[in-house]
């Protein structure tokens, strides 16, 4: 009964879909007040019957209820309750749920949080945000239905992906999903803004927000699943530059560029027509995104079990919606005229310029990433682009835009002195450089031009966001105290400049961890040491363990650092009951400084076991950075500007 | 409006020589860096250098995986039903690694004629063949397990 129920939201939210896609927006058209209003109660109505899916879903998980297809496919009676949960999002169907949740909470946020908004634009942006919700919710009806019943019921399940059993991957795809699903928000906007032809700047303080918070969640959700993958995939590597990895950082390429277009949009009045194209752009990538991940055209080593029918799908709707929005947009771009002018040395130049590297990372990018399918296509011969490819193209784009981040928040709007601007860092530059020279040799008595390149990078982003927060403050009248000339900096100024500050800290550990990194890989006799980067690990036994759902080899490792007892690892091999898979469970060592991590390979003889240990200096600070990012987001995305306005324009319901 | 004609100008250069820019770079790592993908039968007709990275797919034949006297080296045989070639591997091996199981794996060949690889893959779902796999298997006439869907529950 209530898989049925689950079943039959799902219908009723596919309705409500459909009303909220044509009614408004034939409303804002004829000017109907009433054809308007009914935007925001479907786009409140499909959220709850989508949130009751969900829930019946989660249920079915609960209750261990395999008499559904999907549960009995993902799930176990042994199946810790926590995993049981977040099975509900451990394979194609049901995420494919979170996803249109995830969508329809945000057309949900839009409905309660933009009371003030123009009437018109609000049924518009909810219109559109339908019509992809019909999109996805045909698609989960027709291909993925995940309430699909099995007959007769199976007694026990099939168990979730073991490799899916840990906790980074319990909020991983949820956050991941808010940010792709999130720039449907900012590309909503842009559609209305195209349909109606109005783009003034209240369009700008209204969509600015959304794309901020979309952005944050893409960055959680990303730096998530790399610490996951760094945890769970036992290769001690943080990035490996997979087609699915590829797939949501190209959005969030494309979606920063888009945060900081938005910025001149609102600012300067200008690059209208270049923001609209690029919320087009950021979340057409998230649809491919999707597609490539669900499709499984692309081979990848944590994409889904695939299915033909569901790639030609998704390839269809992605014509559609890519094709129709840029028709759209090539018809009534141009009515977008800039008001502002600028000279060549300025910020909206420098702006510019983010804008073009980020834009073109996010295409070589794509072109590393699918040119496997292009060659499939014309019947070549089957190869592929790795690693080397993506850090040869990525890094020397990366290099200029560090360089123009400290520029940037520091530049005047419309015309800036570059003999003065660069005077004004000079001695920052210094600072850096010397930075860049000494500190690896202090840390770990060695340098390489890369790494100090790398290292004077992430300095001179770091000490330019604190410097920016300085210079504004230090402008202050001297009636001024200094306490309040601190909190008059905006918000979306601290926001920006934290977000910097953190990309620094990720430099930082970028660097040092592809730097010094160290490893052994080698067969260990019980009671022998393997020594990496002066740190010595001792096997000291491997036992029997029993998990809730599985059975396991634990090794036990006595980690020392000049003869004194550091921390013991336990590394596990494990073998679930269902599936019959092996799992490495590597057992890491966090420190603020590095990380030490081992995993526990084959047995060679009875006591001798092959041991993979790694040192990962500063790797924590990838993850530590993307949250600073995150947070400098949310901050941004918190501003007064735009939550004044909500309070002063009437309420127009 | 010369200001304007300017300020296009601006943007007009700032992307192209952007873009300019990354196809150069693009064009460049895309010659170093591709990777071909062969089966070890069309391993025999391809003219590969000994410096050339690759990767080689196939099934590991059954009872070929033998492990080398450090215990950490792997030799083991793969096969596309037509060809076979001999792959040596350092290292630990992914754990879904196993006879009959589709890999695929990356490395060099050397003057003997053994394949020396530096990475192995095998996907985390026992169901799972690489796509490449199972492809060069079909063109090889080969019968092999191609994924079975999830759908049958024990």
């Amino acid at each position: 009964m209530i898989p049925e129920i689950g079943h039959f939201a799902l219908v009723m939210a596919l309705c409500l879909a459909i009303a909220q896609a044509s009614i408004p927006l034939i409303g804002a058209s004829t000017n109907n007040a009433n054809w308007m209003a009914v935007g925001r109660s479907t786009a409140i109505g499909q959220f709850l019957f989508l949130l009751l899916a969900f829930v019946c879903l989660a249920y079915s998980f609960v209750v261990n209820d395999f008499s559904v297809l999907y549960v009995a496919n993902n799930s176990n009676t042994a199946l810790p309750i926590y995993y049981r949960i977040s099975a509900v999002w451990g394979a194609h169907e049901g995420s494919l749920l979170l996803w249109v949740l995830a969508l329809a909470g945000w057309g949900f946020a839009v409905a309660i949080f933009s009371r003030s908004l123009p009437q018109d634009l609000l049924a518009r942006v909810l219109s559109v945000m339908g019509m992809i919700s019909i999109g996805f919710l045909l698609f989960t009806l027709a291909t993925s239905n995940p309430f699909d019943r099995l007959f007769p019921a199976a007694l026990q399940g099939r168990d979730l992906n073991p490799l899916l059993q840990d906790p980074g991957l319990v909020i991983h795809p949820p956050m991941l999903y808010m940010g792709y699903v999130g720039f449907s928000v900012a590309f909503a906007f842009a559609i209305a803004a195209l349909i109606s032809g109005e783009m003034d700047s209240a369009w700008v303080r209204w969509s600015r927000p959304w794309a901020n918070l979309a952005w944050v969640f893409l960055t959680i959700g990303i730096a998530l699943g790399s610490w996951w993958a760094y945890q769970e995939l036992g290769w001690g590597g943080w990035w490996f530059w997979d087609p699915v990895e590829n797939a949501s950082f190209m959005p969030w390429l494309a979606g920063t560029a888009l945060i900081h277009s938005l910025a001149v949009t609102e600012k300067r009045s200008t690059f209208k027509s270049w923001t609209i194209l690029l919320s087009i752009i950021v979340f057409s990538l998230s649809l491919l995104g999707t597609f490539l991940v669900r499709s499984g055209v692309l081979v990848s080593v944590h994409s889904f079990a695939s299915d033909p029918a569901r790639g030609v799908y998704i390839l269809g709707f992605l014509a559609l919606v890519v094709g129709g929005s840029l028709t759209l947009y090539a018809w009534r771009a141009m009515r977008f005229s800039s008001t502002s002018q600028y000279e060549i040395v300025s910020k909206e130049t420098m702006l510019l310029v983010n804008n073009v590297l980020l834009i073109v990372a996010m295409l070589t990018i794509l072109i590393g990433t699918l040119y496997p399918l292009f060659e499939d296509a014309l019947g070549m011969p089957k190869s592929s682009v790795g690693a080397p490819y993506f850090d040869a193209v990525f890094v020397p784009l990366m290099l200029p835009l560090i360089f123009m981040m400290a520029l940037g928040p520091v530049a005047k709007w419309r015309r800036e002195n570059l003999g003065e601007l660069l005077n004004r860092l000079k001695v920052l530059a210094v600072i850096a450089i010397v930075v860049g020279a000494v500190l690896p040799l202090a840390i770990y008595g060695n340098n390489t031009v890369m790494t100090g390149i790398g290292i004077a990078a992430a300095a001179w982003v770091i000490l330019s966001s604190i410097y920016a927060v300085a210079r504004l403050v230090s402008k202050r009248d001297a009636k001024t105290p200094l306490l309040k000339a601190y909190a008059k900096v905006p918000k979306a100024m601290y926001g920006m400049l934290l977000a910097h500050f953190g990309m620094g800290i990720f430099i930082i550990g970028v660097v040092f961890t592809s730097s010094f990194s160290d490893q052994v890989e080698q067969a260990v006799k019980v009671g022998e040491k393997v020594s990496v980067a002066g740190y010595d690990f001792i096997l000291e036994g491997v036992g029997p363990v029993k998990g809730p759902n599985y059975d396991a080899m634990r090794g036990s490792v006595r980690v020392e650092k000049s003869e004194q007892l550091l921390t013991t690892l336990l590394p596990e091999k494990r073998i679930y009951n269902v599936q019959r898979n092996a799992m490495t469970e590597a057992s890491i060592y966090t420190g603020v400084f590095a990380d030490l991590y081992v995993a526990l390979g084959e047995p060679v003889t009875q006591d001798k076991w092959g041991l993979r240990v790694y040192y990962r200096p500063f790797i924590q600070w990838i993850w530590m950075g993307c949250l600073l990012m995150s947070l400098g987001g949310i901050v941004g995305a918190l501003d007064r500007r735009y939550r004044a306005q909500r309070k002063t324009k009437p309420v127009s319901a | 409006m010369a200001t304007k004609r300017k300020q296009r100008m601006i943007f007009v250069i700032v992307l192209i020589s952007g873009f300019a820019a990354a196809t150069a770079l693009a064009l460049f790592a895309f010659e170093k860096n591709l990777l071909y993908f062969y089966s070890p039968s069309q391993l025999s007709e391809a003219e590969v250098t000994e410096d050339q990275l690759f990767r080689l797919g196939g099934l590991v034949v059954e009872g070929s995986v033998a492990r080398m006297p450090d215990g950490i080296t792997t030799q083991f045989a793969l096969t596309d039903m037509q060809g076979q070639v001999q792959v040596q591997y350092t290292g630990l091996l992914p754990d879904l690694f196993r006879e009959g199981q589709g890999i695929v794996a990356q490395g060099r060949l050397n003057a003997e004629g053994l394949f020396v690889a530096q990475e192995v893959l095998a996907k985390h779902d026992e169901n799972y063949m690489p796509p490449e796999v199972a492809e060069a298997l079909k063109a090889a006439g080969g019968e092999h397990p191609v994924s079975i869907p999830k759908t049958t529950v024990e």
